[in-house]
């Protein structure tokens, strides 16, 4: 029974440590769909927009970038248990 | 003030030359390991802000707003998905030991050297303007520094100042850059500095910024309301710049053979993108944060048309805050002098790896087996280089005087490098990738770059005549420099992008798709692909006793235990060190490669002791060399087994001629049992018949004629069977010679009947003579003993009260088949197999020796022909084969 949860456990994290990937390959995506967004924005008559309101917009969705970013950095520099990287297997062996 | 100005700088210099200094030497003596620091590698990647951007993004925010973030938010967007490519591109860094971006893309291509060459070229056109570029930053702000601080002062010559800037310059790069030959080509002295010279910039930048903000302004909200009343207050965001910038930010930031130095070639471990992947993003926001309101304050504080690119300098310099300037100055100074110097080194390497030295090699018909001549030439050709890099950009920067066709040359330098992304991001993810697509998609993607945007932003009639720009190349309205393909209004920058890198994509993909790469290309496609599966991340553990029990274990699975402890045991003893892990020392690890060698062949143990201390995958040339050595072990191996093969024939061979000849001889023993036990019997009754007429008493006549009779059938029995023995040896030795003749089979038939003497109740035999009519030529004589015992066989054996032979004859080809079959009973299963053999009596109930049939045999195989025996003919049935014609045999 020990066992048993101790697999269950090793599967559950190597499965979130999968995920995590997923997540730091899907962010750029996500910052690129942000970061388009003012120039989607209804300007003025001549189809420019505030400069402030831009720019907040810009630097608070940069910060909430980092922010993940630094979050996923945690989980995927950590090693891992069970994937533990030994010297390669000698060739020819 | 100029003259503290100089001795800050000089003395910022100087501080620069003892860190570099400084870390070189803790480097050199495996200590500091704060120099390989995550945070360290971070710092160094802020080559990507130049003076450009330093200076520039202020400008660039007073012309055109938010436009400068996309510079910024490009490699953000790079650096959050390390995990996606940067990590991968770090990886083959790492495992295939690249030295620069030529390398990397011609390494991937099957180390195809016109690629490097190529991809060298592209980078010095690219990165001249630029660091022409950074000089010209650095001359402008120190004339506006001293414009400023002191109007009435002598303004000093541009050039001479540019000129002095760049001999520095080329004289810390070569002193810190060409220190050692490293094949890893990493620079600890210069990264640090570069680390230093990150931090100032950044102070500098936000000590700026926050002086704008709560000096000038007077706080957060006051600047907002500056900014919302200010000349930019809206934000234009048309001509797709945004996107545009955005995408060639993200390239170069991989692609700037300066970025591609510090963030693969210098990387100490891969783990470090994980923090770079939030920190630079950090740093970065951190550069920009203060951009605009500075621009704000310069277009609130200037008249129209003052220098919006000096900002940084001249609104603290306005607000007579001389101190600070002077600190903006030094990270204007900080700014310019990292790129420089970083893009000096990355030049050089390549153009040294890729363009000097091949030529020199093929050029030099010195012997190049002295390693450390060769290394010398190296050094000096880098040096050479970086001179040269330095001299470009100088003579740059003279030519086209500066000015305002120097200050756009930021994004087109970064365009141009953009053209490496299709061939590297191509190379990295698609095996199919040759170097033909690579090649053609460079080469199109740079003419269209040079022609699109590249030569132009000389303008008009400077380097392309206004009437191309007017009319189009060769007077062809669709390749117009700012309206290829007729597609007009679109931003040049977006318009020279969306050509470039499409055309440069397509040829690469369409030519990869119709070519076909050669086998190095394809082992180095799937190195490069798959490279999480060919090599490891670099892994924690500390260099010395971990490695030195990893080489142990491997030592000891090639020669044996105890060989490979006594082994390490001495050199540790060597050493002075107890037990049995020494320190991998350079030398103990040639001896360890050299006793390995010996088992395992010397380029096998160079790339396992590689992958172990280097950390390095094996290499295509290592694995070329191991194959090699292999093929040679393989053939070896296949001799040996050759020979043993025909050792194992021989020895079957020999097996059997020793059961023929164990078989021989039991068959002798039995013969001669067999041959004394026929001599015996009647040699018995000769002498107990013999000594009764000795003895002679009471014997009447009848008896004594009758016990001589007996006497006399025993002898001629006797003198039989020693005939036939006799006859038999003869012709089992193949001494027999041969009557040949020519005869009528019937006529034979005839004799040999006529010779039996038997009657009609004897045997009755029964055969068809017209059909006997064959001519036959042998040895006729032999034959008609064979038929005659056949014959006389018949008459002996045939169980039935009225014996019947049945004699046919038959040709068959170019043989005579005569069939004997007898109404008797035959000849049981189990007799049928031996009765041709000597002795051999299938039943007790005729007297004879056995060797009537064996006698046939032998006979009928001197004549070239068989007898054997037919089953299933109702009685005992011969067949004899006969040769029509009969070949007199070798005699042995």
């Amino acid at each position: 029974m020990n066992e048993i949860r101790r697999l269950v456990f090793l599967e559950r994290s190597s499965y979130r440590r999968r995920r995590t990937r997923d997540a730091s390959r899907l962010l750029p995506i996500l910052g690129l769909l942000i970061f388009f967004l003012p120039g989607l924005w209804d300007g003025n008559e001549e189809g420019k927009i505030l400069l402030s309101g831009a720019m907040i917009f810009l630097f608070v969705a940069w910060c909430f970038l980092i922010g993940i970013a630094a979050f996923l950095s945690r989980y995927l520099s950590e090693p891992v248990v069970g994937e533990t990287i030994y010297p390669e297997e000698l060739s020819g062996e | 003030m100029v003259n503290s100005l100089i001795i800050v700088s000089l003395a910022y210099v100087a501080a620069l030359f003892l860190v570099a200094f400084y870390a070189e030497r803790l480097a050199s003596q495996g200590r500091g390991a704060w120099l390989r620091s995550p945070i360290i590698y971070t710092l160094s990647l802020s080559v990507y802000c130049t003076a450009w951007t330093f200076y520039g993004a202020v400008g660039s925010a007073a012309r055109a707003g938010l436009e400068f973030l996309a510079v910024y938010l490009g490699p953000t967007l790079v650096l959050i998905g390390w995990w996606w490519l940067l990590r991968k591109i770090v990886r083959i860094g790492r495992s295939q030991k690249i030295t620069s971006i030529a390398d990397m893309i011609s390494s991937r291509y099957g180390k195809s050297n016109p690629i490097a060459v190529i991809v060298t070229v592209m980078a010095v056109i690219g990165t001249t303007p630029y660091i022409a570029l950074q000089l010209q930053s650095v001359t402008l702000s120190f004339n506006t520094f001293i414009e400023a601080s002191d109007p009435g002062s002598k303004v000093i010559d541009p050039n001479s100042t540019a000129f002095w800037v760049a001999v520095g310059l080329a004289f810390f790069t070569i002193l810190f850059g060409t220190r050692n030959l490293d094949a890893n080509e990493r620079h600890h002295g210069v990264v640090t500095a570069i680390a230093l010279e990150a931090v100032i910039k950044l102070v500098a930048l936000v000590a700026v910024g926050v002086f704008v903000v709560w000096q000038v302004m007077g706080g957060v909200s006051e600047t907002f309301t500056a900014i919302d009343a200010s000349d930019i207050q809206f934000w234009d965001r048309a001509g797709g710049r945004w996107t545009g910038i955005l995408f060639v930010s993200a390239a170069a930031f991989i692609a700037l053979p300066r970025m591609f130095q510090v963030m693969v070639v210098e990387n100490d471990d891969e783990g470090y993108l994980s923090t770079a992947s939030w920190a630079f993003p950090t740093y970065v926001m951190l550069m920009s944060l203060f951009v605009v309101p500075i621009a704000v304050a310069g277009l609130q504080i200037f008249p129209k048309g003052a220098n919006p690119d000096l900002f940084v300098l001249t609104v603290p310099l306005a607000q007579g805050w001389n101190k600070l300037a002077m600190f903006a100055f030094i990270g204007g100074f900080s700014a310019a002098t990292s790129m420089v110097i970083v893009a000096a080194i990355a030049l050089s390497t390549m153009v040294s790896n890729h363009v000097v030295m091949p030529i020199w090699l093929a050029l030099s018909s010195r012997d190049l087996s002295v390693a450390g001549d060769v290394r010398q030439i190296v050094l000096y050709s880098r040096r050479v280089s970086i001179a040269g890099i330095l001299a470009l950009g100088y003579f740059y920067l003279e030519l086209t005087g500066g000015g305002a066709a120097l200050a756009a040359i930021g994004l087109i330098s970064f365009a141009g490098v953009a053209q490496f992304l299709p061939a590297m991001i191509g190379g990295i993810f698609w095996r199919a990738a040759n170097r033909h697509g690579a090649l053609c998609g460079l080469l199109t993607g740079f003419s269209i770059w040079a022609f699109t945007l590249f030569l132009p932003s000389f303008g008009p009639d400077a380097l392309i005549s206004a009437s191309v720009f007017e009319n189009g190349l060769f007077g062809l309205s669709w390749l117009r420099p700012n309206a290829l393909f007729g597609i007009e209004g679109l931003d040049s920058l977006v318009h020279a992008l969306l050509w470039s890198i499409l055309l440069n994509t397509l040829v690469f993909v369409v030519v990869s798709l119709v070519t076909f790469p050669n086998p190095m290309e394809r082992l180095q496609g799937a190195q490069f692909v798959n490279v999480f599966d060919h090599s490891h991340a670099a892994s924690s553990w500390s260099k010395g006793r971990a490695e030195a029990e990893d080489l142990l274990i491997m030592c000891q699975r090639i020669i044996g235990p105890n060989e490979a402890q006594k082994l390490f045991r001495a050199e540790a003893e060597r050493q002075g060190i107890d037990g049995y892990l020494p320190d991998t020392t350079p030398e103990f690890l040639q001896r360890l490669e050299r006793e390995l060698a010996g088992s395992v062949g010397a380029a096998t143990a160079h790339a396992m002791i590689a992958q172990i201390v280097g950390r390095s995958s094996v290499s295509v040339d290592d694995l070329m060399r191991v194959a090699d050595e292999t093929a040679q072990i393989m053939e070896y191996s296949s001799q040996i087994e050759a020979k043993s093969a025909e050792l194992a024939r021989t020895a079957r061979q020999l097996t059997e001629a020793n059961e023929k000849l164990t078989k021989l001889s039991v068959q002798k023993d039995a013969f001669l049992s067999q041959v004394s036990h026929e001599l015996r019997t009647p040699m018995t009754s000769i002498r107990a018949f013999s000594e009764i007429l000795g003895e002679g008493l009471g014997l009447n006549d009848v008896d004594r004629a009758k016990y001589a009779g007996i006497i006399h059938g025993e002898t001629i029995r006797l003198t039989r069977l020693l005939d036939d023995l006799l006859d038999l040896s003869v012709l089992e030795n193949g001494q027999v010679k041969l009557n040949i003749e020519r005869g009528n089979v019937a006529d034979l038939i005839d004799q040999a009947m006529s010779a039996t003497h038997l009657t009609e109740k004897e045997l009755k035999i029964s055969r068809d003579r017209a059909n006997e009519d064959y001519w036959l030529t042998t040895d006729l004589d032999r034959l008609t003993q064979v038929v005659i015992n056949l014959i006389s066989n018949a008459a002996k054996y045939c169980e039935n009260s009225r014996p019947k032979l049945t004699i046919s004859v038959r040709r068959d080809g170019d043989q005579i088949n005569f069939d004997f079959v007898d109404n008797g009973k035959g000849v049981p299963r189990e007799f049928q197999d031996e009765i041709f053999e000597k002795f051999s009596r299938a039943s007790d109930r005729a007297a004879g020796a056995g060797l009537g049939l064996a006698i046939c045999r032998e006979v009928m195989t001197n004549l070239g022909g068989a007898i054997t025996y037919l089953p299933g003919q109702g009685g005992a049935a011969f067949r004899l084969t006969v040769p029509i014609s009969a070949r007199q045999r070798p005699s042995v």
